[in-house]
């Protein structure tokens, strides 16, 4: 078993939920917020969240079968993660990117 | 009348009142990948176009303005939620409006998996066709779980008999022509007559690499089918396919991506040819762009070149090329160096519209 990660720096009752970067290729669903609030003990759970807030965001980065798209990453802190069942603390970042692809 | 463009990296516009002066819009969707645009013909306003990015998963976006404004899909094309095979939508590969009588009704086609999607609300919301994802037979008949066309396994060429709405065909790249009697319920290959050069067994039942079908809309017991060995026609209730591409002059050959029909002569047909010789360049013939054109149920054909770059090494994909209603009709196509291509006299002289655009994937009219 990892250790659990340590909390990052910063004030754990300073924000209400997670979190979240987004990339630019999802700010249309935003508003063009770079950086949103979302709720969820872990991964899937704040990416479901996010659809609540911003529908359809969440089918563009995972698929029908709740697995996430080839050429998208989240990291949780410092750790990128594939698996959505990752659990979060509330004081935990969550960053979404678009790998390096395309041409 | 307005050609919708799908290109590589958005969708472009072009916009005439005559047929002689064109403009091009600004890009839409810029920087994403248009697969395919098409307009409703039932209601003269809806515009759906399928798009992805090199990251992003696929979806649609719906126009009820005739292209000005757009809104995603509520609830985009997709597998289920726990589907039997696992499968996951790549990409939205073809779209096309439902039977004159269903309006709002669409079918969208997969690439990959060769999944078929519908939707009942023009575009809004989309499910799976269980009896073609679910047939007993897809995983035989699909290209699945490995896909051996270089692009992805595609669904392709969805065909509504404009008299049976419950009549349709489908194309996949590959594995075949399709045909459901009963709204996709059941499915039955419709390959007979036609070459698989590249398997072992001179006439499978399916497998075979259908480049684009078309029904003709005057007469839907023809079909005509550019297909990665040849061009075909079937008059049903016929279902051994007549290769009149035998019927190209040797030196073309009748390899090509798209076909496309005169909205009044079910005789008239148009091709693109391609290179098919040795490594498969898909570009055009010996460096040298030409359609052809058919007049007598493909017979005969004749090269129709006046205008046309003398050199060009282009591709014309199965969507990028399509007719107008126009008297004489207009011919467009476009092509993977970027270029937009139109006939206001059947195909007998060619004026460029449209340069330096990314590479073309679909041109329709709206």
């Amino acid at each position: 078993m990892d250790e659990p990660r340590p909390a990052p720096a910063g004030d754990l009752l300073r924000r209400d939920g997670v979190n979240v970067r987004i990339p630019t290729p999802l700010r249309s669903y935003t508003a063009q917020q770079s950086v949103v609030d979302a709720h969820g003990s872990t991964v899937a759970e704040v990416l479901d969240d996010l659809d609540r807030q911003f529908p359809g965001i969440t089918f563009r980065m995972v698929d029908e079968q709740g697995r996430l798209r080839k050429h998208m990453k989240i990291w949780v802190g410092e750790d990128a993660v594939r698996d959505l069942s990752t659990p979060l603390r509330e004081s935990d970042e969550v960053t979404i990117m678009q790998a390096l692809s395309g041409g | 009348m307005k050609l919708l463009v799908g290109t590589r990296k958005g969708l472009w516009s072009l916009s005439s009142d005559d047929r002689q002066g064109w403009s091009v819009g600004e890009p839409q969707f810029f920087g994403q990948i248009i697969q395919h645009a098409v307009a409703d013909p039932r209601d003269g306003r809806t515009v759906l176009a399928a798009t992805s990015t090199g990251h992003l998963g696929p979806t649609v976006m719906r126009s009820t303005d005739h292209g000005e404004t757009w809104a995603e899909a509520s609830k985009p094309p997709a597998f289920a939620a726990g589907d039997r095979l696992d499968r996951a939508l790549k990409t939205v590969f073809w779209l096309t409006p439902g039977h004159p009588d269903e309006s709002g009704s669409w079918y969208a086609g997969g690439a990959s998996p060769q999944g078929l999607f519908r939707s009942d609300d023009g575009g809004d919301t989309w499910d799976p066709v269980s009896g073609w994802n679910d047939h007993p037979m897809w995983e035989t008949w699909c290209e699945w779980p490995e896909e051996n066309t270089p692009d992805g396994s595609m669904l392709h060429s969805v065909i509504i008999d404009p008299r049976d709405s419950d009549h349709l065909y489908i194309g996949l790249s590959g594995g075949g022509v399709f045909e459901t009697t009963d709204g996709g319920s059941d499915w039955a290959p419709l390959n007979k007559g036609v070459a698989a050069d590249f398997f072992p067994d001179l006439a499978p039942e399916f497998g075979h690499d259908p480049h684009t079908v078309r029904m003709h809309p005057a007469m839907p017991d023809r079909l005509y089918q550019q297909n990665h060995c040849g061009i075909y026609r079937l008059d049903r209730p016929e279902t051994t396919w007549t290769r009149i591409g035998d019927n190209m002059p040797r030196s073309i050959g009748d390899i090509g991506f798209p076909i496309e029909l005169h909205p009044r002569q079910p005789d008239t047909a148009w091709v693109f040819p391609m290179d098919g010789t040795e490594v498969w360049p898909r570009t055009c013939v010996d460096g040298r762009p030409a359609a052809y054109v058919t007049r007598d149920g493909g017979a005969t054909w004749a090269p129709q070149t006046n205008g046309l770059p003398e050199r060009a090494w282009f591709t014309v994909k199965r969507q990028a090329m399509t007719t107008d209603a126009g008297d004489p009709v207009g011919v467009y196509f476009g092509t993977t160096s970027g270029e937009v291509w139109a006939s206001a006299d059947e195909g007998a002289s060619w004026t460029n519209l449209a340069r330096h655009l990314p590479e073309i994937y679909s041109v329709e009219m709206a």
